[in-house]
């Protein structure tokens, strides 16, 4: 106190920092005697906080994750996109791409099979086929991981595993001209044993397959193939254009072993598109389920196109959400609108009375008021069957109003009707019935005294009730689900399909990310155009 | 009462009833003259509002008709009454500026732009508004609301303006300097209003007549000095004004004069509301009007009293004390040298003249 007199005295110029009593600053002071209140303040929302924060922030953080993680084919095979990024994109993969595929393919640990199964689905997003692809080539790749070039020449042609070709062969090398080109092989055909009876080999050893590669490409370089063929042509015509191809294909062959090999799994391995795919999608984020969730894709060379027209469901369905949330929210509106008028203007014990019939559905069950739409609705229901009983409709021609779109409108609309009544009625409660009067007494007939003095002040309760309604509708999914038929499914029964059915989970969240940035939007608008201040929800 | 023209407010035989089984508004008959400032004054459900409402519109007589300038209005909507309304709580539009609340009125009537804005900037001056044109009702102050509605009932010129406790949200400050406001355009104007209100100082300050309501019925009608110096009966004179009120039997009656027995005293009184010889009484008398030992032999009523209770308010002695079998009897002594040194149960004498008392009903 005494600092405080002494302070506003001789310098009244410059003003001293406040302090207390004992010379602690005012601020720090006032800082120590909120602290405990505000330290029970958190206390109290703490538990809310925390409940908010696992059940609502941390699943839409996680949905939008999801929408663009992509680690599938990253997790399953590190190496092959290692070697991926090397390549340019020019023709086919070099060798080590198809090396490191082989050897992260052939890898059969439960893991890694497993691994391999999400890359099957996550390819088969971007192409229908990738998961069959994945899943047989994964049973090969281990296969051919112990014997590539066999594997190779097999995959060059099937003709390599005919069970004449081996045989004949095993004859041809006993020819002089065979042991002359192909010496190695001709001895180990001599030394394979194989027999006439159906059950003896067919085909001899992995090394006599390499060996046979090696010579041939030799023999194809020097020429002295040529002397061969005509011996192998006498013996059998098919067998020589065999060796030929071969031979002549015989260095690439050894070259690229495993390429031919997974060709001979599927074609597919050897168009570079294939490869594309797979590169384009090992990005550890991608913009590919939002892409579809807006039809469209990303081409083999990584351009943004639509999607084939067949596929192209999402931007018409998101375009039937809106509208049919639209037309909702405008038939609640007109509904709601009167109702909200009568119970705002009643006395209140009858006000009161109304209002339990209109939150009486809040009480019943969703599933319930659904189904007791469709008991209604159906064509052999309760309102077909008064029609055609009173003659108004022949028994042929009943309404079909449950299954379709009409249906999911009327059930929304009935359903959604209190969440428009309510805010609409707390704003019409607030109008005093003296702003009608004054109104009136001013010269201005009824309905203008309506439309220029009541209803601008009934916006606020608009906006609130259309907005709540709108979100709502856009997102419903149960009643759609229940009474819309094919034509009445709406965007979150997709999203749902993707979440339960085709396990599509990035989708899904693309599909629920741009749905709940469409809402963020709408809301940014009503605040700019009414203001989020003039909402009031009760 | 006032001349033979034909007055411009008339209620005739009206009665309301909202529940069919309680009138509100019994028999109602009451005159108002072109340019009168008539209040209507009573304790809440007296029925002075339903009085105004029916004029006004927004309530239908049950039987009897109200007339407006030689015109039936039982059955005119009320926006074809052409009659200017204040509310108690303003009732200005919140989503409209000042002006556009003013301009309302003018719109509606399919008024010229040009004519409506020089209107409202006129109507806005006339209650030192002229800046707030631009403003929303939410922004000003209760005082400042008031003068815009008050300015909003008038912008549009009608004959007659009803004024539904205007004032009652008020602070007193504030109210008092309206209450002159308000009397000060009427004399300009010259339009006739009808206020509600059961603040009699108000009542007392403003009007040209009073109408003092209860229990459904015109107690009295009439000017403000009237209506103190000389209530009809005991309502008015409880109502208006602090009021001494002493109960007895007449003795007595001659001519506008009588006798009346008080617990034993005798007191002369004006004859005004009994029911003759023999039947109970209510002594009105106000305390200003009561002497502290008063000269010997100027006046007729003269009785010992002792005091009870002194309350200094300032420029007068509120002095309680109990005289003629009453110990809540009130005397105003001011507060002069002469009187200064009166204490409690000090015996002094308390006279009044035979004017100032009025013996009414029981």
């Amino acid at each position: 106190m005494a600092e405080a007199v002494q302070g506003s005295g001789p310098s009244p110029t410059a003003p001293k920092q406040m302090t207390m009593a004992d010379g602690t600053p005012l601020k720090v002071a006032l800082a120590r005697a909120t602290r405990r209140s505000k330290i029970r303040a958190l206390l109290l929302v703490a538990p809310l906080l925390v409940f908010i924060l696992i059940t609502f922030i941390f699943p839409i953080v996680d949905m939008l994750m999801r929408s663009i993680d992509n680690p599938e084919v990253n997790e399953a095979i590190p190496l092959t996109v290692a070697e991926l990024d090397r390549w340019d994109g020019e023709g086919m993969p070099p060798s080590a791409v198809f090396s490191a595929f082989v050897q992260e393919m052939g890898d059969r640990s439960d893991e890694q099979r497993r691994n391999l199964g999400r890359m099957g689905a996550r390819l088969n997003y971007e192409d229908g086929g990738f998961r069959s692809l994945v899943n047989k080539s994964q049973r090969a790749a281990a296969k051919i991981q112990d014997a590539p070039l066999q594997f190779a020449l097999v995959g060059f042609d099937k003709g390599w595993e005919d069970k004449k070709t081996w045989p004949t062969l095993d004859t041809l090398a006993e020819t002089a001209d065979f042991a002359d080109v192909l010496p190695t092989t001709a001895e180990q055909l001599r030394a394979w044993e194989t027999g006439s009876s159906p059950f003896a080999e067919k085909v001899p050893g992995a090394e006599t397959f390499s060996t046979i590669l090696s010579e041939l490409a030799t023999a194809a370089g020097n020429g002295s193939l040529d002397r061969l063929l005509p011996v192998i042509k006498a013996e059998n015509k098919k067998l020589a254009t065999l060796i030929e191809k071969t031979g002549a294909q015989a260095g690439d062959i050894e070259a690229n072993p495993l390429r031919y090999a997974l060709m001979g799994v599927d074609k597919a391995w050897g168009q570079p598109d294939t490869w594309k795919t797979i590169k384009n999608v090992s990005s550890p984020v991608t913009a590919s389920y939002y892409l579809n969730a807006v039809d469209r894709t990303y081409d083999s060379d990584g351009n943004i196109v639509m999607q084939p027209e067949w596929k192209q469901i999402y931007v018409h369905l998101f375009m039937k959400t809106i509208y049919v949330s639209l037309g909702v929210t405008l038939a609640c509106l007109i509904l709601a609108y009167p109702i909200s008028y009568l119970l705002a203007t009643l006395p209140s014990s009858k006000g009161n009375l109304l209002l339990i019939l209109v939150l009486l559905p809040f009480w019943t069950s969703l599933l319930v008021r659904t189904t007791s739409w469709i008991v209604l609705l159906q064509t052999q229901g309760v309102i077909n069957d008064t029609l055609v009983f009173l003659g108004l409709i022949s028994d042929d021609n009943r309404i079909e109003m449950i299954y379709n779109m009409t249906g999911t409108i009327i059930a929304m609309t009935h359903i959604l009707l209190p969440f428009m009544v309510l805010p609409m009625y707390s704003v019409m409660k607030t109008i005093s019935p003296s702003y009608m009067r004054a109104a009136r007494s001013l010269g201005a007939n009824p309905l203008i005294a309506f439309v220029r003095v009541y209803m601008p002040q009934t916006v606020p309760g608009i906006g609130a009730g259309s907005i709540l309604v709108f979100i709502l509708a856009i997102g419903y999914y149960i009643t759609p689900a229940l009474v819309g038929g094919q034509d009445g499914q709406l965007i979150s029964n997709f999203i749902a399909y993707h979440m339960q059915k085709s396990l599509n989970w990035g989708l899904a969240a693309a599909l629920g990310t741009v749905l709940l940035s469409g809402v963020l939007v709408l809301y940014w608008l009503y605040d700019r155009l009414v203001g989020i201040d003039n909402m009031k929800l009760g | 009462m006032a001349g033979k023209k034909t007055p411009f407010v008339q209620f005739v035989e009206v009665q309301k009833t909202y529940d069919g089984e309680i009138l509100v508004v019994k028999d109602l008959n009451l005159d108002i003259q072109a340019g009168e400032f008539v209040t209507m004054l009573g304790p809440s459900g007296s029925g002075k509002t339903t009085c105004l409402m029916m004029l006004a519109g927004f309530e239908t007589p049950t039987e009897g008709t109200i007339m407006l300038g030689g015109r039936e209005l039982n059955h005119v909507p009320p926006h074809k009454r052409g009659i200017g309304m204040v509310f108690q709580n303003y009732a200005l539009f919140p989503h409209m500026t000042v002006a556009e609340n003013l301009a309302f009125p003018l719109q509606v009537r399919k008024m010229s732009k040009s004519d409506t804005e020089a209107k409202v900037q006129r109507a806005l001056d006339m209650v030192e508004l002229g800046a707030f044109g631009g403003r929303r009702p939410g922004q000003l102050s209760g005082g400042q609301q008031q003068r815009v509605a008050l300015a909003r009932a008038l912008v549009f010129e009608p004959d007659l303006v009803l004024m539904d406790e205007p004032l009652g949200a008020l602070d007193k400050n504030l109210r008092e300097q309206m209450q002159y406001e308000i009397k000060h355009i009427h004399e300009q104007l010259g339009m006739t209003v009808v206020y509600v209100t059961h603040d009699q100082s108000e009542a007392l300050t403003m009007s040209d007549r009073i109408a003092v309501f209860n229990d459904g019925k015109i107690q009295q009608l009439a000017p403000p000095p009237d209506l103190y110096e000389r209530p009809d009966n005991a309502f008015v004179a409880a109502f208006i004004g602090e009021n001494n009120r002493l109960r007895g039997t007449v003795k007595e009656v001659n001519g506008t004069g009588c006798t009346v027995d008080v617990d034993g005293h005798i007191i002369q009184a004006l004859s005004i509301g009994h029911e003759g010889v023999g039947s109970r009484t209510t002594l009105s008398l106000r305390p200003e009007r009561v002497m502290l030992d008063p000269a010997p032999g100027s006046m007729p009523n003269v009785f010992d009293a002792t005091v009870e209770e002194l309350i200094y308010l300032g420029d007068h002695i509120r002095t309680r004390v109990s005289t003629c079998g009453d110990d809540e009897f009130i005397v105003k002594v001011p507060n002069s040298h002469a009187k200064a040194s009166l204490s409690r149960g000090q015996k002094v004498q308390v006279g009044w003249a035979l004017d100032d008392c009025r013996a009414l009903d029981a």
